[in-house]
């Protein structure tokens, strides 16, 4: 079945081409790592799948609906969740309202039950304070519910906003540099963390990476990124070998 | 500080069901001091006044406090509403004979108001800070001259003689209208989605909050309650003219909006009623009675050219006391906080409950 298919999608800053007939064929269930040098154009790709940018041409369909030409929150209403390279919290709520703001499709009210207090009001508010500590408690951040977001250390924020992004209940999970910053065992962890996840809430992910070893250790496919084009789609093996890789992002040898 | 006083200050707090009860005898002294004239006349004026501005500044929260937008707008609003509701009393509803009508003038108000925040929301859509402001500022200076250009209101002149029908308790029972309303939005779906609007609006969009209908109903409800307090203040004082809603009104409410503290329902009832009351000690009278003491070289002088001026010198201390708040203590009295006894128990709850689920410790976790 096709999940996520984009088609020649390109996408232009003014002059400056920063995605360029860029194809995907994700399959439901895979995990496919995206990689790349700075700039080539892997944020703005993800931008483009959640509607923060319209594509200026090209096609996007998850599940046999285009997105092209949706809002972000239409989107996302899709179940399609995101993290972002530079962790975006809503950073003076609690931690608890992060994840619950994540919940705002699935309440089923309307603002005249909420702000009467009538109908579906109280029983959706009470279902989404339980899904919202069941998810904390998964990610061991429950005690810290009532904690403002900011003042988390950073790599539980990392963890809050996976959290977040699991709230909208995705099918489709786009994680944007997840390892940024870390030490090399904590990129250990992290792996870990994203196979357990991938199975626990049956998600088909796509992920951005810097980390040669977490996108080589995880990924069953990978695409290969270079001033927006892509220059190699592949295995891991394919791609540690890959000609063209190993002379536009790895330098001179290839890296496990 | 003394360890009893924290404790039966906590136990105070706990007692949720002292909150109705109080909103009750709150109810019986709204009819009883006026029934019973337990203040002058005066007092009771000022009284309203505070219920008010306690609708004006928790209303305007909403959009400058938890929206972080920064309207001048809401003297618009409560114009509209205003207008709309001493016409309806003055020439539409007959509510000598049926005073029972006065809560529909006083709706109608509200609602007319809200259509006009509908007109507002539009432009936040595209835009944000310094040039919603303006927007907005432009908003209210539109609504005051089209009032000054319709003879049929009144025109520059406004309208003399509406009937006095806002009492005490009319203003009570708004005040806790408006603050039950709003706390119900803030601690819904669509309140937290404004929340998150002013935190990070892409981040918002990207968690699935529809930031338009969120800033649509904001605006809306906003304006609304605005709208409710033109009526009310109409019915008061029982004259409006378009120099009642100019820019030194919208101030006013700012100031008792940051005062207080933005995002807190608390701090805007704290803040106008701090505010409105210094302002009543602040007339010519009083602060000359208050500085009598003073060594007459001093006292003359000052009297002739400041004191007896304040009205006009408030145009100037007003705004600057509006920065200043702004810049040295942007949280106000209670910022980002809120009397517990407004929040739902299950919010309260919900962010302070123990760690009841365990945990999954099947969980791989590095940090
Ligand atoms: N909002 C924007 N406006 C203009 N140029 C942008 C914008 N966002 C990204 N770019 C440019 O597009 C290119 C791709 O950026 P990005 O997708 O962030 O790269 P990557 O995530 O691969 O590091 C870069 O040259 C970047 O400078
Ligand atoms: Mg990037």
């Amino acid at each position: 079945m096709t999940f996520l298919t984009a088609n020649k999608v390109k996408h232009y800053f003014g002059g400056l081409c920063a995605v360029s007939d860029f194809n995907l064929d994700l399959r439901s269930g895979e995990l496919m790592g995206v990689i790349g040098p700075n700039g080539a154009g892997k944020t703005t790709i993800f931008n483009l799948i959640t509607g923060v940018y319209q594509a200026s041409e090209g096609s996007i369909q998850f599940k046999g609906t285009e997105l092209v030409g949706k809002t972000p929150h239409q989107i996302t209403a899709l179940r399609i969740g995101r993290t972002f390279q530079n962790i975006r919290l809503f950073r003076d709520l609690s931690v608890l309202d992060n994840v619950r703001i994540a919940h705002y499709a699935q309440a089923d009210y309307s603002p005249l039950e909420a702000l009467l207090q009538i109908g579906r009001y109280r029983r959706e508010e009470q279902r989404i304070i339980e899904n919202s500590r069941r998810l904390l408690a998964i990610f061991h951040l429950e005690a810290l519910a009532g904690e403002t977001a900011k003042n988390l250390p950073y790599g539980l924020q990392r963890r809050l906003e996976i959290a977040r992004a699991l709230a909208i209940g995705p099918e489709l999970l786009l994680l944007d540099e997840p390892a940024a910053g870390m030490n090399p065992n904590e990129i250990d962890l992290l792996m870990e963390f994203i196979l357990w996840i991938r199975k626990e809430f049956n998600l088909t992910i796509l992920l951005i990476e810097h980390q040669m070893k977490l996108v080589m250790g995880i990924c069953e496919r990978i695409k290969v990124l270079d001033f927006g084009e892509t220059i190699a789609d592949g295995t891991p093996e394919q791609i540690q070998n890959h000609p063209k890789v190993l002379e536009a992002y790895l330098g001179e040898g290839p890296v496990g | 500080m003394n360890g009893a006083l924290v404790e039966s200050r906590e136990w105070l707090v706990a007692q949720r069901w002292l909150l109705p009860v109080l909103i009750l005898i709150g109810f019986g002294l709204a009819f009883a001091i006026p029934e019973y004239g337990w203040f002058n006349k005066y007092v009771q004026l000022v009284m309203m006044y505070v219920g008010i501005n306690v609708i004006l500044a928790v209303s305007l929260n909403l959009v400058n406090g938890y929206m972080g937008e920064f309207s001048l707008a809401h003297a618009g609003f409560m114009a509209v509403g205003a207008y709309t509701s001493a016409l309806l009393t003055m020439k539409v509803l007959p509510v000598l004979d049926y005073p029972a009508l006065f809560p529909i003038a006083i709706l109608a108000g509200g609602a007319m108001a809200a259509l006009f925040g509908l007109i507002v929301a539009v432009p936040s859509f595209k835009t944000r800070g310094d040039y919603l402001a303006l927007i907005t500022l432009a908003f209210l200076m539109i609504v005051k001259s089209l009032i000054e250009n319709i003879d049929y209101i009144g025109g520059p002149r406004g309208i003399p003689g509406i009937r006095k029908l806002t009492t005490l308790p009319w203003v009570f029972f708004w005040v806790v209208v408006t603050i039950w309303v709003i706390r119900n939005f803030v601690y819904s779906k669509y309140g937290r989605g404004v929340l998150s609007v002013r935190e990070d609006e892409i981040a918002s969009d990207l968690m699935s909050v529809n930031t338009r209908r969120v800033k649509f109903l904001a605006f809306a409800v906003s304006s609304f309650f605005a709208g409710i307090a033109g009526g009310l203040f109409a019915h008061l004082l029982q004259f409006i003219s378009p120099r009642v809603f100019d820019i030194i009104k919208t101030t006013d409410i700012l100031i008792m909006v940051y005062l207080g503290g933005i995002a807190s329902i608390g701090g805007s009832i704290l803040g106008a009623t701090v505010y409105t009351v210094l302002l009543e000690l602040l007339r010519p009278s009083t602060v000359a009675a208050m500085l009598s003491w003073l060594p007459d070289v001093v006292f003359e002088p000052l009297n002739e050219h400041f004191i007896q001026h304040l009205g006009i010198w408030r145009m100037v201390i007003m705004p600057l006391a509006l920065v200043l708040v702004m810049i040295f203590w942007p949280r106000g009295m209670m910022g980002l906080r809120e009397f517990r006894w407004f929040i739902p128990k299950r919010d309260l709850e919900a962010h302070h409950r123990g760690a009841e689920h365990e945990g999954r410790h099947d969980v791989p976790h590095g940090q």
